[in-house]
């Protein structure tokens, strides 16, 4: 058995990246997130890889883009205020087709908010965040050994697919500490005839770009990412159910929000309410059939979220409002106690079925 | 199931955060489930500091520690703002030359060490984190004590040979403490 | 059959240049084309277009490309060759984009000393969206958003790039030419094969500031944008070396 370890999940993201055969980091320092700079900067010289602390996030997040354009796995990694200022190129990113990894260690917001967790950029990671019509995958590890195993995820399927990704965690996620096993990561090999490498004058050039002046070629390129998406929907969506096999409520929450909850459906069961969760480990693709599938048992939904109630949207449309969605909120850094949990999941299962 | 919850709460610099690591590092060692959060910001920069560690049998819910089982207090205002949070029937360890108060619930075992004063004492200032993390084992039982050497050449790097002997001098000296 | 005495060099494209006519962007990349070609590098560099008029230069050149945001090239170039170290890595922007909203990129690739070739067309105005001021146009000047004129104390002064970044210790080169004659255009054609030597030499950062015009902005023919090119804005933006690290004796 592999040695297990206890590490910080900043610390975790970071060397599962470098195991995952990233060997380019760029940032710009930011709490709660800086531990990950930290560790490349110690790491990625000892091992023939680029650390650049960046003289902004945009530049940081454009030298991704100069980095993905060889064909070569590369991350950044901020918090809410610096995932915003790079938003402009993780839009160029899914323009251009680029695989990366952007970590969001999220905190509360708007504006410059404060440094404690949250999970309030859940609209910008899942909704797009840039413009243009584009996805992110979207992963939202829920303990120290996920955000291991979900950092090397998202490398393979942004390679895969050439998209972007985003691993979306939290102030608590990126500061607690919890044994973990670095697997033996493996790392999928992916078509990289698109990279820029130079044509050697064996071949056309290359060109990256997502500039066209013809709306109608412009058009068919959205067409054809979203074809990829659609497979991605198809292929890619990620959840775990706990205590669903006779639920009757059933609580969503992703991240440290699924960690709390856990605590207030054990309090709960104990009180007789059969209750479970859904935890959506990609926020996009959002596990919709899942969500769907769920409402033939359950009666009512309690989403439990570190912002205003932003996931609690995907989840009506995922059950196409058949059933009542309570929330379980706390927003600005605060995060839900489980008492407020239960308390939820209690009002839920006072309420029918009908809506 | 068995679920132990901590909560370790001081002034930035008193090693709160390292008591904790501490303790963490037992659920590596012995393979049980473990956690163990930071406050974090500007308060580790001289203002109330906190850690949370959580022992489990199984997968752990909250990595944070609400209603603790076990609370350690190296300031007054740590033991104002967790007192009434601590569980019924649990413990609560207060560093008695820094806390002047006695702790006002009644249904909780408290013990009282003057730990700040002892680590001077025995010239290792910075130590009154361990000597209460001593006197934690002591009355709790939450690691068992020939861990904790293990634990400490650890997490304590090689390079500092002196100072895994001084953690030790000190967790003995809680250890011992009546 | 007679000697072919002039042709296209090899590292450009048969596309068409979109570029209006009198337009002194042709010329430069027709000077960069052929400075790859006679380094004989055409097989080993990549490209990073800008947005600005240059925006499709990733439709003009034979070399891998890559197209950037606006002001982001430095950036992407940085990336590009930290990845690609063996790899020979441009830019192409304008003014808008490096002296304005690429500032900062522009700075701090020279202050890395960032081996990377930086080809930088002034021409005082904004030509794709249609004439507005630039961070180099010239007091005074009448832009589509300075209908009055440049007032310098509303809106400040023109930046100089060659002589700001000079003052970084980490730039390796930077040398101001212009193409508004057949002995600038040599000039100028000498200082871009250079910049592209020192990177194969590993010498840095070199940047190159090619003054040109723009005569559609201008409102004026191509003949007479020459003349205010040389009235006007040689005087501001004086040619010469401004730093060349490696030279004998530093010209400053």
């Amino acid at each position: 058995m592999a040695d297990k370890v206890l590490m910080k999940g900043n610390e975790a993201i970071a060397e599962a990246a470098i195991k995952a055969g990233c060997r380019f980091y760029f940032g710009y320092p930011i709490t709660p997130q800086t531990e990950i700079a930290a560790y490349m900067a110690k790491r990625m010289p000892k091992i023939g890889g680029t650390f650049l602390q960046a003289e902004s996030e945009v530049a940081a997040v454009n030298m991704c883009i100069g980095v993905a354009s060889t064909g070569k796995r590369v991350m950044t990694s901020s918090s809410s205020p610096g995932v915003s200022l790079k938003a402009e190129g993780i839009s160029y990113m899914a323009g251009c087709d680029l695989p990366a990894l952007i970590v969001n260690v999220q905190r509360g917001g708007p504006g410059l908010g404060g440094i404690q967790p949250s999970q309030s950029d859940y609209f910008q990671a899942t909704k797009g965040g840039g413009h243009g019509d584009y996805h992110l995958f979207v992963v939202a590890p829920a303990s120290v050994q996920e955000m291991v195993s979900l950092t090397a995820h998202a490398f393979d399927v942004a390679e895969k697919y050439r998209v972007p990704a985003m691993l979306l965690a939290d102030g608590t996620l990126g500061q607690m500490m919890e044994p973990v096993v670095i697997d033996d990561i493996t790392v999928e090999e992916h078509d990289k005839s698109w990279a820029l490498t130079g044509t050697k004058g064996e071949r056309e050039h290359n060109v990256i770009n997502s500039l066209s002046m013809l709306p109608e070629e412009l058009e068919q390129w959205n067409i054809d990412r979203y074809q990829r998406y659609a497979q991605i929907e198809k292929n890619e969506p990620m959840w775990e159910e706990y205590e669903m096999e006779d639920a009757e409520i059933c609580v969503v929450a992703f991240g440290i929000a699924s960690r709390v909850s856990r605590n207030a459906i054990k309090a709960a069961r104990e009180k007789g309410i059969k209750v479970g969760m859904i935890r959506p480990i990609t926020l996009w693709p959002f596990p919709k059939e899942a969500l769907l599938a769920s409402t033939e048992k359950a009666k009512a939904y309690v989403t439990v979220e570190l912002n205003m109630g932003q996931m609690a949207e995907d989840v009506e449309l995922a059950t196409r409002c058949r059933r009542p969605v309570l929330s379980a909120n706390r927003a600005g850094g605060c995060i839900p106690s489980p008492e407020q949990v239960l308390a939820q999941i209690e009002a839920a299962n006072q309420l029918g079925g009908e809506q | 199931m068995a679920q132990t919850q901590m909560l370790f709460a001081g002034f930035g610099g008193q090693g709160i955060l390292f008591s904790g690591k501490f303790l963490a590092y037992d659920g590596l060692i012995s393979d049980k489930q473990v956690s163990w959060l930071p406050s974090y910001g500007p308060e580790m920069r001289g203002g109330t500091a906190s850690c949370s560690v959580v022992f489990s049998d199984e997968l752990i819910g909250s990595p944070i520690v609400s209603e603790p089982d076990i609370l350690v207090a190296m300031n007054l205002p740590s033991l104002d703002k967790y007192e009434d949070a601590v569980v019924p029937g649990g413990v609560i360890f207060v560093d008695s030359s820094l806390v002047e108060r006695k702790v006002r619930r009644t249904d909780v075992t408290t013990y009282y060490i003057p730990a700040t004063r002892l680590a001077a004492e025995q010239e290792m200032p910075t130590l009154a984190n361990m000597i209460l993390v001593g006197k934690l084992i002591r009355e709790t039982g939450v690691i068992r004590t020939d861990n904790i050497d293990k634990i400490i050449d650890k997490i304590v790097s090689a390079r500092h040979e002196a100072l895994k002997e001084l953690n030790k001098k000190a967790i003995a000296i809680g250890l011992q403490y009546e | 059959m007679g000697n072919i005495v002039f042709q296209k060099p090899k590292s450009l494209t048969d596309n068409p240049f979109h570029y209006c006519p009198g337009c002194t962007h042709g010329i430069i990349h027709r000077l960069v084309a052929e400075a790859i070609d006679e380094l004989g590098i055409e097989g080993k560099t990549i490209g990073v277009a800008s947005v600005g008029c240059s925006v499709f230069a990733y439709n003009y050149f034979t070399c891998d490309m890559v197209q950037a945001a606006h002001g982001r090239a430095p950036a992407v170039a940085t990336g590009v060759k930290r990845s690609n170290p063996d790899n020979i890595v441009f830019t192409y922007q304008g003014d808008g984009d490096l002296a304005s909203i690429g500032t900062a990129e522009t700075v701090h690739s020279a202050a890395r000393n960032e081996n990377i070739t930086i080809i930088f067309v002034n021409n005082a105005i904004y030509g794709m969206t249609g004439g507005q001021m630039a961070p180099t146009s010239l007091p005074g000047q009448v832009t589509q958003t300075s209908p009055y004129g440049r007032d310098v104390n509303t809106v400040g002064y023109p930046v100089r790039v060659c002589e700001m970044l000079s003052e970084l210790e980490g730039a390796s080169y930077l040398e101001r030419v212009a193409v508004n004659n057949v002995k600038n255009v040599k000039l100028a054609k000498k200082a871009i094969k250079k910049a592209f030597q020192n990177q194969i030499e590993k010498k840095g950062f070199s940047l190159i500031e090619v003054v040109s015009t723009c005569p559609t902005n201008w409102g004026m023919t191509p003949e007479k944008s020459m003349e205010w090119l040389e009235q006007n804005m040689l005087p501001y933006y004086p040619l010469g070396v401004f730093k060349d690290k490696y030279a004998e004796g530093e010209a400053k």
